[in-house]
């Protein structure tokens, strides 16, 4: 099941690294950090860009740096797509030439079907015979997106691949990468300081924090641990992972379910069936005792308090569980000892408001 | 008109400089590289060795060349060692003193272009399964393709002005070594001022209509980077 095994220590004057990461076989699995934490320079070493003197790196099994033993696989040896934050293409080259660059490279045939679902899956066909500095920021990051796809690696590193295009150009992409994230069947790495990424893309999320790791484990698990400053944050939030099971036609909304509930949202045009990811603040989510009979705020869930902790300011952070989800409220110190909130209570939720991601 | 012997010198100097360049462009573009990518403390010293005819009279270049080369110097004794005649008043010691005259014409071009093509592409090359010989042809060349044409022009056309080392170390010898720039001036010398103006035309013929070509097909001239 572990796909990912790195060690990294590495000291420059001013930064170090030291980390020691597991990571699972399938899915999204994000770094997380500010600039200087070091989530940058931990995905250069796995991509062999950067030399950690001492290092030990396995990937499905394959050893591609082992310090103790002198093995550092130079990264054209490497069997990984990886997407730079800025596209990086070769000017000289039209886009279908970019697009087969590495494709020549590489010995199986199956490249050019890959290729082709890749060009159709990013929405690039129109694309090929330009020459990159004639496109927009957000079309030279589709094409190269497709590009370390196109390769068929065994591992996708994507560094900040939106932090350089503006606000529109992130819209205009997010799209693509939550598709990408839904069919890829390889296991993906990606840096970014976005909490609006993370909640779109990660299974695993990474915390770094000054060169080593702060936490790590499956998104939800991890979003909502109280002792990280991601919980504290006034966007803190949970993600859940939920299933379209009826649409309420008559009032605009869809009624979707999760481990152990259901929740009713807005209009959602997706068939049923259809799994959806659905991002709730712990800002709208308030608390009760007792079951309210008249309310105008539809979801009100029966929950239990696992944690609490005082933040900062007037606020406290709890944890709850609603059925197997994991829930996150922020409510103030005065409601708190107004209503006795402890540990292991039985309380209801209400969530005024849910987004919904994908 | 020209005369066949001007006609001769002509040849032989395009001769000498189409020699020289292949051979600098040769040297030069593993030099510059080297010297665009390394942090070695030798950096500094390469680079001043190599720059050094820039600022050196050619003359003197020349006389140590005559010294070197002739039968009782280092690279004298090496070519007679390998029984070769030695280099001094012949084709191929014009070649020698012509690639040591002009080599900073041709390696500072390629240079400072190889430092514009930039880590990134490199790295992009390399996650995509290129060696590193490979992304020097693939990515590196094609993308420093302005400084080679740079370097070959200036490395060809300050080879085809030279005179002082020509006349340290070639003498004046019709159809050995005897380049246009020496016959211009026998023939002024001389005081045959109509055969010294056929020759000196063609020379700024020539010139002028390989940066006229360069200016016009290029849209940013290759040479623009260069004097920037």
């Amino acid at each position: 099941m572990t796909v990912i095994n790195a060690r990294f220590k590495l000291n420059y004057d001013d930064f170090r690294l030291d980390v020691d990461l597991t990571l699972p076989s399938t899915g999204v699995s994000v770094l997380f950090g500010h600039s200087g934490s070091g989530k940058t320079t931990l995905l250069r070493c796995i991509a062999g860009l950067e030399q950690a003197p001492l290092g030990y790196l396995e990937i499905n099994e394959h050893v591609w740096q082992d310090s103790k033993r002198q093995i550092f696989l130079p990264t054209y040896k490497r069997p990984l797509g990886y997407v730079f934050q800025e596209a990086n293409l070769f000017s000289h080259l039209t886009v279908l030439d970019n697009l087969h660059f590495g494709l020549k490279r590489i010995k199986n045939n199956l490249g050019l079907i890959k290729l082709n679902q890749t060009i159709e899956l990013l929405g690039i066909g129109h694309l090929l015979a330009r020459m990159p500095n004639n496109l927009s920021g957000g079309e030279r990051q589709r094409i190269a997106i497709a590009r370390a796809l196109a390769l068929n690696p065994e591992i996708l590193l994507m560094d900040e691949p939106l932090a350089s295009l503006d606000l529109k150009r992130k819209q205009e992409i997010l799209p693509y990468l939550s598709r990408l994230h839904q069919q890829l069947d390889i296991p993906v790495i990606y840096v970014t300081h976005s909490q609006q990424e993370v909640a779109q893309l990660a299974d695993t999320l990474v915390i770094l924090e000054d060169g080593h790791i702060l936490a790590m484990g499956p998104l939800a698990e991890t979003q909502s641990r109280l002792d990280l400053p991601l919980a504290q944050d006034r966007e803190a939030a949970t993600v859940w992972q939920v299933k379209i099971i009826e649409h309420e036609s008559d009032y605009h909304l869809t009624r979707v379910e999760f481990e152990g509930g259901s929740l009713s949202l807005a209009a959602i045009e997706a068939e049923i069936g259809a799994v959806l990811r659905v991002q709730i603040y712990a800002r709208d989510v308030s608390i009760v005792l007792i079951k309210p009979s008249a309310t105008s705020i539809l979801n009100v869930l029966p929950a239990v308090i696992t944690e609490l902790i005082e933040g900062r300011d007037s606020q406290t952070v709890v944890q709850l569980k609603v059925g197997q989800q994991l829930l996150l409220a922020h409510i103030t110190r005065k409601s708190l000892l107004l209503l006795g909130l402890k540990i292991g209570m039985l309380v209801f939720v209400q969530i005024k408001g849910t987004s919904i991601l994908n | 008109m020209l005369s066949s012997a001007d006609l001769d010198t002509l040849l032989l100097t395009f001769k000498v400089a189409g020699i020289a360049t292949t051979i600098m462009l040769l040297i030069g573009t593993p030099l510059a590289w080297w010297l665009s990518r390394t942090n070695s403390s030798l950096k500094g010293l390469i680079n001043a060795i190599v720059a050094l005819p820039l600022v050196l009279p050619p003359t003197v270049l020349g006389f140590y060349l005559l010294v070197l080369m002739g039968p009782t110097g280092i690279i004298g004794q090496f070519t007679h060692w390998l029984g070769i005649e030695a280099l001094p008043f012949t084709f191929y010691g014009l070649v020698v003193g012509s690639v040591l005259y002009s080599m900073p014409f041709v390696v500072q071009p390629l240079q400072s272009a190889f430092a514009m093509v930039g880590k990134q592409s490199l790295e992009a090359a390399a996650t995509l399964r290129a060696s590193p010989l490979d992304s020097f042809f693939s990515v590196v060349m094609p993308l420093a393709k302005p400084g080679f044409i740079t370097a070959a022009i200036l490395g060809f056309t300050h080879t085809v002005g030279e005179f002082g080392v020509v006349l340290m170390i070639g003498g004046n010898i019709p159809n050995k070594t005897r380049v246009v720039s020496v016959q211009i001036y026998n023939h002024v010398e001389a005081l045959e001022y109509t055969d010294a103006h056929w020759l000196a035309g063609c020379l700024l013929l020539f010139s002028f209509t390989v940066l006229l070509v360069l200016y016009t097909q290029f849209k940013s001239p290759p040479m623009a980077q260069q004097f920037k």
